[in-house]
């Protein structure tokens, strides 16, 4: 990120097991109580247990065993008796994917600094990067020609997004607003002229995405707030508020599954909001640190996400749980972006230390690698048909992969 | 600022009792689900089966030529 948030941590006694640690606070019967990470975990457990148990998930017995806790299984350790699945096991009959061979087909140069993020345009082939020199460009990535090219008032475009029908984009970042640019091919026109300021946040933009038609965008901020709003008028539709931190990504449902969409964000809190009533369905927090990252999967069932602690996670929204962690001891570096192949089968994840990881969903298991930037790996997409995937990075280019 | 944590404790418990009332499935049917949309979709999937170079655009060695 462009500046860096330090978390001011309060060391001393925790006052459940007395042991000097970093304190979090926690809320137990409205009385607030100084924890340490470890004793936050094990109310968490309990009260996760209690409410299983609420639903008949688990038959009522004492939490007398304490399972070492296995990838996938992190809501495992402490619930007695019952095995709680995770994807790999069930796919374990599934054949294992054969070889991947996946070279770089095309290289965008052109942009004068870190790419920031990137999105595909329906038609397959048109793109639009965003970078730190505050400058968007929309490529034809079969030629790679550039076919547009605005430079914004602030530095720092964070987000950018393509529409629907392919007429216009919209970007933003340091300067706290969400702008509508319509694409003209006249040469006489001027593109920054016919600007459309959308939306407004408190802090920096981070991401932002069109919903199913040019009419309406949802945006995501540093304020910690997620925001529906409408093009035309600039008015704001739906506010969601839940996360405790920025909030640094969002992804809309495929559209056959209806009106909600997920943000991830700085809390390690992964939430799924309703569009329509802005409340919050189901929130996930199973991740180390801040989720840079998520993605749905073509079924529109579950989510994926990728996060500064290394690892991508895969969340099934219907179990309402984690069910699957794809991680190796090797890869120490923060995922930055992640995607989805058309199937769901294969998951692409750019990582910050340069190379893009290509995991298999089902298995767990890491089938490909990718080297070939220079710098960090900051948004990595999937294009509409699934022919090739668009990586763009802080090496100042972008790289179509197939 | 008690009364702010009580309002923000309610706040947190309303959510919570929210999230634990929606209905759930089994972990192991929601998996075999997904398994089952990967092998249903798979054979449309052009970066896990390949498509010849000739049919993906970026595989061509010249550039297309739009008329």
């Amino acid at each position: 990120m462009c500046d860096q948030t330090f978390l001011a941590v309060v060391f001393g006694p925790c006052d459940k097991c007395s042991k000097e640690k970093p304190l979090r606070a926690v809320y137990i019967k409205s009385e607030q109580l100084s924890y340490c990470s470890l004793c936050v975990e094990m109310v968490q457990l309990v009260g996760l247990h209690h409410r299983l148990k609420l639903h008949g998930l688990i038959p009522p017995s004492d939490i007398t065993h304490k399972h070492r806790d296995l990838p996938g299984q992190s809501f495992d350790a402490g619930l007695s008796n019952h095995r709680l699945f995770a994807v790999h096991q069930v796919a374990e009959r599934v054949e294992a994917l054969g070889q991947f061979v996946m070279k770089t087909r095309r290289t965008l140069k052109g942009h004068g600094n870190k790419v920031l993020c990137m999105d595909w345009c329906k038609d397959k082939r048109r793109i639009v990067s965003s970078s730190q020199d505050g400058k968007v460009i929309v490529w034809d990535s079969f030629t790679t020609n550039k076919e547009h090219a605005v430079t914004m008032p602030c530095t720092w475009v964070m987000a950018c997004a393509y529409a629907p029908s392919g007429c216009a984009v919209a970007c933003g970042g340091l300067d706290n607003k969400c702008s509508v640019y319509p694409l003209t091919f006249d040469k006489n026109e001027n593109m920054a002229a016919k600007k459309k300021s959308v939306a407004m946040h408190t802090n920096y933009l981070s991401a932002c995405s069109f919903t199913n038609s040019d009419m309406q965008i949802l945006t995501a901020s540093g304020d910690g707030t997620c925001a529906l709003w409408d093009v035309e008028s600039g008015q704001l539709l739906q506010s969601f508020h839940g996360h405790g931190a920025d909030v640094l990504c969002l992804d809309l449902a495929p559209s056959e599954t209806g009106n909600t969409f997920v943000s991830g964000g700085c809390d390690k809190k992964a939430m799924v909001w309703d569009m329509r009533s802005g409340q919050c369905i189901q929130s996930f927090e199973t991740h180390d640190s801040d989720i840079n990252s998520v993605r749905y999967y073509p079924s529109g069932d579950a989510f994926a996400s990728g996060s500064d602690d290394a690892t991508c996670r895969l969340y099934d929204l219907r179990a309402d749980r984690e069910v699957a962690i794809y991680s190796k001891e090797s890869i120490i570096f923060g995922a930055s972006s992640v995607d989805f192949s058309l199937s769901g089968r294969l998951l692409f994840a750019g990582y910050n230390d340069y190379t893009i990881n290509v995991w298999d969903v089902l298995k767990g298991s890491r089938v490909s690698i990718l080297f070939g930037h220079e710098n960090r790996v900051s948004t990595l997409r999937v294009s509409p048909d699934g022919t090739a995937f668009c990586s763009g990075s802080w090496d100042h280019t972008l790289r179509v992969s197939a | 600022s008690t009364t702010n944590n009580i309002a923000q404790a309610r706040k947190l418990v309303e959510q919570l009792r929210i999230e634990a009332g929606i209905e759930r499935i089994k972990v192991s049917k929601a998996s075999s689900e997904l398994m089952n949309y990967c092998e249903q979709h798979a054979r449309n999937d052009p970066l896990l089966v390949g498509v010849p170079a000739s049919e993906n655009p970026f595989k061509d060695k010249k550039p297309c030529i739009i008329l």
